[in-house]
């Protein structure tokens, strides 16, 4: 690869100042997270904060975090939040946009979180259609408490609680959430993405825009199930977790749009 | 104003309406089953949110996002429904905000059955949820005591920013009585400061029951527990029946309250001076005014319909310094007046051989 060095004089002080193309969005603290080097989260966190700053509603949003390794999702969005109980998030958020219908609620939920613990909540909220936004990023793993088996756990795949790697036949087989509701009719937007590719990065940044605009446009409820890298419980590099999830996440979690509302428009 | 014949269930919800509710969220269980029946056609009427959630643990945590909301939120249950929403309760208590919930107490421990039972007093009370809290629970007798403490609950829920139980049983719940309802209260459009309404113009609200730092939870905990004790002093709430000269004192409260009232009369007109102390508030219970009743009467009867539960509370403020007798039943069994009264009987005669009267 070659590189181009333009010619150009030196900026004088009463020039007008170059523009700044690249910065913090507004709906982002500067606060810095507590991730792992290589984690998705703080990628994805940045890529929610950009569309709700490009969609010009940030004023009147207002975010609920999981438990999990996100659970100080609220310390780094510049929004009103809150922090609920492990997998009640969608019920919390349901309760949110019933008495502030005029507000954008959203969740973001982490794979034991969502799939596990509150299946319940998130299978009625699809179920209701709740005009609610979710944000779900699947890394296989509970990555808070150390890495431990997760429903999304992959067949075969090690982890602290299934050491011998996951035997579906005893330990059950990973679920499919956006596949799952993906058929309710209250659900409006369900698809998969993943976050090991730049190209692919592109995608989920427009995946979520849509899911907002879905509850912007009040058609119904929409989910992204984003596929993350957690290097330190996959006990691989950060660029070796990409290629984890690109050879070994993706085919049982082929990314795709399993419902797109017709409504829908960018 | 105009008495009404109302059953206990729906007069909570009708009260409820009228003390401005906004949000209803909810599970079916008997026996309190027609509140939530009622929101779901009254509240809509009033362009109001009802909402039948999936589980009392969906319901519980809809409560906890809409009272996050500043919203004026509650949830009514009965005792198993009650257990599935103590996670719900910690964190709503843990990260101060206010609700109403509404407790029509069933026969336990498990499935048990639907009738009448105070077998929760501890759970209210004392475990309400993981972590060091007490909701404040508010017992009423009646029916139109039930309207009378629903009327008041928002206030004292967002006024300390609190859990408020309104702790009924399975008979309150279905019977009905004559009341008089309040009139309705305006909607209330604004939302308190702390509510998350988007950061319009502000820097953000956060709500949350997550400190890791030991430090700042134990301050948190202190607050917490300030609070507390300042709702320990002002909202203590009892009734004393005939306790003006009474040398022997039962201690109930709700239904059996009522019975006792009977089992009062029965004893005085034996000859006993008998009297009544009626915890309203179970927490805070009214310590004070039971301690200074025990320092001057011969005997203490506690009936309830559990195994010993209020009985520990009595035995604390009474401090040895009369017999207390526990007359309990449990599985849906209601006491009879006679029961008490015989508990009165025999505890004047004991105290009487005690004294030399052998007659």
């Amino acid at each position: 690869m070659t590189t181009m060095v333009m010619e150009r004089e030196a900026p004088t002080l009463t020039a007008t100042p170059w523009e700044l193309v690249y910065q913090r969005p507004a709906a982002l603290t500067d606060l810095p997270t507590h991730y792992c080097p290589g984690c998705s989260h703080g990628a994805i966190h940045r890529m929610v904060a950009e569309v709700i700053d490009e969609l010009g509603i940030r004023e009147r949003t207002i975010g609920v975090a999981p438990v999990g390794c996100a659970v100080f999702a609220y310390k780094y969005f510049n929004l009103d939040s809150c922090e609920a109980a492990h997998g009640r998030a969608p019920a919390m958020a349901t309760g949110l946009k019933r008495v502030r219908p005029d507000r954008i609620v959203f969740t973001y939920q982490g794979d034991g979180d969502l799939a596990s613990i509150g299946g319940n909540e998130i299978l009625h909220a699809a179920l209701r259609g709740e005009q609610i936004t979710v944000i779900f990023v699947n890394n296989a793993v509970y990555g808070m408490t150390g890495g431990q088996m997760a429903p999304t756990t992959i067949a075969g795949m090690k982890t602290t609680s299934s050491p011998m790697g996951r035997d579906v036949l005893t330990q059950g087989y990973p679920i499919h959430i956006p596949e799952l509701l993906a058929p309710m009719p209250g659900v409006a937007y369900a698809v998969r993405r993943s976050m090991h590719a730049v190209a692919e990065m592109r995608k989920v940044k427009k995946a979520i825009r849509m899911a907002f605009q879905a509850q912007l446009q009040g058609v119904g409820f929409s989910i992204v199930e984003i596929l993350g890298a957690c290097p330190t419980n996959w006990h691989v590099s950060p660029t070796d977790a990409l290629d984890y999830i690109r050879d070994r996440m993706l085919p049982e979690y082929p990314v795709g749009d399993f419902k797109v509302d017709a409504r829908l428009r960018d | 104003m105009a008495r009404e014949l109302w059953k206990g269930n729906e007069a909570l919800a009708e009260a409820a309406i009228r003390a401005g509710v906004d949000a209803f969220f909810g599970y079916p269980i008997t026996p309190q089953t027609e509140l939530l029946e009622y929101m779901a056609r009254r509240m809509p009427e009033l362009g109001r949110t009802f909402l039948q959630a999936e589980s009392e643990i969906g319901a519980i945590n809809m409560v906890y996002g809409a009272a996050c909301a500043g919203a004026r939120a509650m949830t009514s249950s009965s005792s198993p429904g009650i257990s599935l929403m103590q996670e719900g309760l910690s964190y709503i208590a843990g990260s101060e905000v206010p609700c109403v919930l509404v407790d029509i107490m069933r026969g336990g421990p498990g499935l048990g059955n639907i009738q009448p039972g105070q077998a929760d007093y501890f759970q209210l009370t004392r475990s309400a949820g993981h972590g060091d809290f007490h909701p404040l629970v508010l017992a009423p007798a009646t029916v139109q005591e039930a309207v009378d403490l629903m009327t008041i609950s928002f206030d004292l829920a967002f006024q300390y920013r609190t859990i408020v139980i309104i702790a009924g049983d399975g008979a309150l719940g279905q019977m009905m009585e004559p009341v008089t309802l309040p009139p309705m209260r305006p909607p209330r459009q604004e939302r308190p400061a702390w509510a998350l309404t988007g950061v319009d113009g502000r820097q953000p609200n956060i709500i949350t029951s997550l400190y890791l730092d030991a430090d700042e939870l134990e301050q948190v905990n202190l607050r917490l527990q300030a609070k507390l004790a300042r709702i320990a002093a002002a909202e203590q709430r009892w009734e004393c029946y005939l306790t003006d000269d009474a040398d022997f004192l039962v201690v109930a409260f709700g239904t059996v309250a009522r019975i006792a009232r009977t089992a009062v009369r029965t004893a005085r007109a034996a000859g006993i001076r008998a009297g009544l102390f009626r915890p309203i508030s179970l927490w805070p219970f009214p310590a004070p005014a039971l301690d200074q009743l025990a320092a001057r009467v011969k005997g203490v009867v506690v009936a309830e319909m559990n195994a010993g539960q209020m009985v520990e509370d009595v035995r604390l403020i009474v401090r040895g310094r009369a017999p207390v007798r526990f007359l309990g039943r449990t599985g849906g069994v209601i006491p009879l007046p006679d029961e008490i009264a015989s508990e009165l009987t025999h505890m004047a005669r004991i105290d009487a051989h005690a004294n030399g009267d052998r007659g």
